[in-house]
């Protein structure tokens, strides 16, 4: 039953969208349906990046601990989106804190699971990887706008 | 020769950041179309081009959002009830708010940009059932950068209006979202081939966002942009703000994307 409503819920879900039903059945069997309460931490700089979460509801603030400030917000994802990459690339540790702003619903996948069936099924494993450097060149496109301080004094807009 | 106005009302927006409410000293109030701009003149300082940022349906006062960056806008933000300021206007061509009739409208809006979108959303909210989904998304550099956030509160409370806000940069305490403008764009709801886009900010934050629609499917012809340059005369005459084949002052401020799209990609341009 868990296992319909996951193949169901990574089906439905933007990252997953129009993968082969066999992809979907392999994909599912290394992810679990997982739920956060606002202010609970989904993962935490420094520690193993075991798992990657497929956002379904809510909203997580990607954080940096900035000493004598505290945690800076430096980005939100939100439904539809993914939260971590660091899963997929040595040493497997996060490089930043991720924190539930709402209750946040997610599909969680184990990494190494994952990495695993990749290797068995290179063109799966090719799939996943086309779709996963859309979303990270998004989001270094973002970056590099957010870096510009495009609002910044120098902006004369009026 | 600018009309006298009479300042009736100041409003600190922001640090920077200062609304003028306008009444003419003499003479009927002065109509707009949204999208327009006035050349606001300080007696013995100066002259610089502002958008109007009031509701069209309601032309008086007249309404100046105004930031501080040079002389004469600092001037301009300085005035204090009761003094005066010359204006001559409006001029340009506004936002295409009769094209998007029956449409989708996304109005994409990115700093001190909000103040010539504000015309379009308050004449769009007056007609709201002239168009199709309406999705208003807002970028700022921090929270505290947030133009009319009071205003944006109300109009995220409709139903009939999709308002998205984003910073570019947040301390503890903001629950929003975090990140550039661009992104909200995944999260509106929209059909594509139905939208017309409006979109005012810094340049380069325009050309994102025009990227990011075109990569939504939203063509080129249905996207508009409000351009900025140094405008002098405001009727085409001085040659200051030649944009391409165009003067901005008297083809624009508002332009339809594919008419500049060869045009933005010119870096001397």
């Amino acid at each position: 039953m868990e296992k319909e409503t996951i193949d169901s819920l990574i089906a439905e879900h933007p990252f997953f969208k129009g993968l082969s039903d066999r992809y979907v059945k392999l994909i599912a069997g290394c992810g679990s349906n997982v739920r956060f309460n606002a202010g609970q931490y989904l993962c935490r700089e420094g520690e193993e990046a075991d798992r990657f979460y497929a956002i379904r509801h809510g909203k997580v603030g990607v954080e940096v601990f900035v000493p004598q400030r505290g945690p800076v917000t430096v980005q939100t994802v939100s439904e539809g989106e993914l939260v971590g990459w660091s899963w997929l690339f040595p040493p497997y540790r996060w490089q930043f804190d991720a924190r539930a702003l709402e209750i946040v619903r997610a599909t969680s996948f184990d990494g190494a699971c994952l990495r695993k069936k990749c290797d068995e099924d290179p063109a799966m494993g090719y799939e996943l990887m086309k779709r996963l450097a859309q979303v990270i060149s998004h989001r270094l496109e973002a970056t590099r706008l957010q870096l510009l301080d495009v609002y910044g004094p120098s902006s004369s807009r009026s | 020769m600018p009309r006298v106005f009479k300042v009736r009302k100041t409003r600190r927006e922001l640090r920077d950041t200062v609304t003028l409410e306008l009444d003419p000293t003499e003479g009927l109030p002065l109509t707009f179309q949204a999208g327009q701009f006035n050349m606001l003149y300080v007696f013995g300082v100066g002259e610089v081009p502002i958008s109007i940022s009031g509701n069209p349906m309601e032309p008086a006062p007249l309404t100046h959002t105004v930031r501080a960056v040079g002389a004469v806008s600092a001037a301009i933000s300085g005035l204090k009830r009761q003094e005066v300021v010359g204006i001559r206007g409006p001029f340009g061509l506004g936002w295409p708010l009769e094209e998007a009739l029956g449409k989708d409208v996304m109005i994409i809006a990115g700093g001190i940009g909000m103040a010539p979108l504000r015309p379009a959303v308050c004449q769009i909210m007056a007609q709201r059932e002239r168009y199709g989904r309406v999705t208003l998304l807002v970028g700022a550099r921090t929270p505290d950068d947030l133009l009319y956030s009071a205003e944006l509160q109300k109009w995220r409370a409709r139903f009939d209006l999709e308002v998205l806000v984003t910073v570019d940069s947040a301390s503890n305490g903001w629950r929003g979202h975090v990140g550039v403008v661009t992104t909200l764009i995944a999260h509106a709801r929209f059909e594509p081939a139905e939208t017309v886009a409006m979109v005012c900010g810094p340049e380069v934050m325009m050309r994102f966002s025009v990227a990011e629609l075109r990569r939504r499917g939203v063509e080129s012809e249905n996207i508009y942009l409000s351009m900025e340059r140094n405008m002098k005369c405001a009727v085409g005459f001085c040659g200051h703000c030649q944009f391409g084949p165009t003067f901005v002052c008297k083809d624009g401020p508002v332009f339809n994307h594919s008419r500049i799209e060869p045009f933005l990609k010119v870096r001397e341009v």
